[in-house]
């Protein structure tokens, strides 16, 4: 990963690190992967990660970043390779109930919008 | 994204420009506002322009009221300067990081500002004024002095308080502050500058270890950066 060297790296810096994910996007696509960018766009309750956070996944299900901490990156990588087959871009709403929550790994019952989109087009 | 859009985003990071790029969730088009630049395969409307650079100053990422836009905010770094490479430096290093700041401890004293005592730390050892001459707060840098020592810390406050930093603190008693802003007086600042002064540096909670008054220092940067609203400070039920 490269790291802008005025910048000082830390691991715990790296969800906040959209810098990161876009950089490593653009050497995705130079390296002729085919990408997608999801992005948290609305939160409610206790969402792990705030508005703006980042995934990065390509067609093997690469991933740089988070839009959840673990809880629905798997959904989101699956969504995002779907968005990579058809080229359309989608909003995905884990707006669940507490129950819902457990099962896609929102243990908190937070609610997060996701929006997924094919880079480089 | 379109690949342009993606590389003009990166080269405004690089400038440290403070850009909005705006998506049409339905769509998927975008466009980045750059100051009067725009790009990008979305219409720059009156109104998304406006909503956008609104998003900017507030630092505020997020669906607009239409429910159909989302306005991504990319700022500037967060930087912090801190004058005094002490014991409480050591402790408010590793947590500004943490917190997002690119952090630069200044000291012209070479037995405080060692690479020992700060490892991996942008150190700089030329005189405070001098040193933040070069470091250049702009909105988006925080500068704290720490050292104790006049010679030190006043004249890096008075180059801060020139700059347009948006968080200026000195640690110290509120008696050494007084005796400061005597000080700073004699060199021709007014009350509008010491109103920007956070002196004594950092909230209330009782701080007394080096870790403890880092904390406090910087609850305040955030408090002041986020424009949380002001606590009462000295006020707190026994």
């Amino acid at each position: 990963m490269s790291t802008n060297d005025s910048v000082p790296h830390t691991d715990a810096m790296a969800w906040a690190g959209s810098d990161e994910v876009l950089g490593q996007a653009a050497a995705w696509l130079d390296e002729g992967r085919e990408v997608a960018l999801a992005t948290v766009v609305s939160t409610w309750g206790s969402s792990p990660r705030p508005v703006g956070s980042q995934l990065l996944v390509d067609r093997q299900g690469n991933m740089v970043g988070s839009v959840s901490g673990g809880c629905i990156e798997g959904a989101v990588v699956s969504e995002a390779r779907a968005a990579l087959e058809d080229g359309k871009p989608r909003l995905l709403d884990f707006g669940v109930s507490d129950e819902m929550a457990w099962e896609v790994g929102l243990a908190c019952g937070g609610k997060v919008e996701v929006f997924v989109e094919r880079l480089g087009d | 994204m379109k690949r342009a859009v993606l590389d003009d985003l990166l080269e405004a990071r690089c400038r440290k420009a403070p850009v909005a790029l705006v998506t049409e969730i339905e769509s998927g088009r975008q466009l980045l506002l750059d100051g009067d630049r725009v790009q990008g395969d979305l219409e720059a409307t009156p109104v998304l322009r406006e909503a956008a650079t609104e998003r900017l100053r507030q630092d505020r990422s997020g669906l607009l009221e239409d429910g159909r836009h989302f306005v991504q905010v990319f700022l500037p770094p967060l930087r912090l300067a801190i004058v005094g490479a002490v014991h409480i430096s050591q402790a408010l290093v590793p947590m500004a990081r943490l917190a997002g700041y690119a952090v630069t401890v200044i000291d012209p004293r070479r037995a405080w500002a060692t690479e020992e005592r700060f490892p991996d730390v942008e150190m700089v050892t030329e005189w405070p004024d001098d040193a933040l001459e070069a470091f250049q707060p702009d909105e988006r840098s925080a500068v704290v002095t720490l050292t104790h020592d006049p010679k030190l810390d006043d004249p890096a406050l008075i180059k801060a308080l020139a700059s347009p930093a948006f968080y200026v603190g000195a640690l110290g008693s509120t008696r050494t502050h007084a005796r400061r802003l005597e000080r700073l007086r004699a060199e021709g600042l007014d009350e509008a500058a010491f109103a920007r002064i956070h002196g004594p540096a950092g909230l209330a909670i009782g701080a007394r270890s080096p870790a403890e008054i880092a904390v406090s220092v910087l609850a305040e940067m955030t408090a002041v950066l986020r424009r949380a609203p002001p606590l009462v400070k000295g006020e707190r039920k026994e």
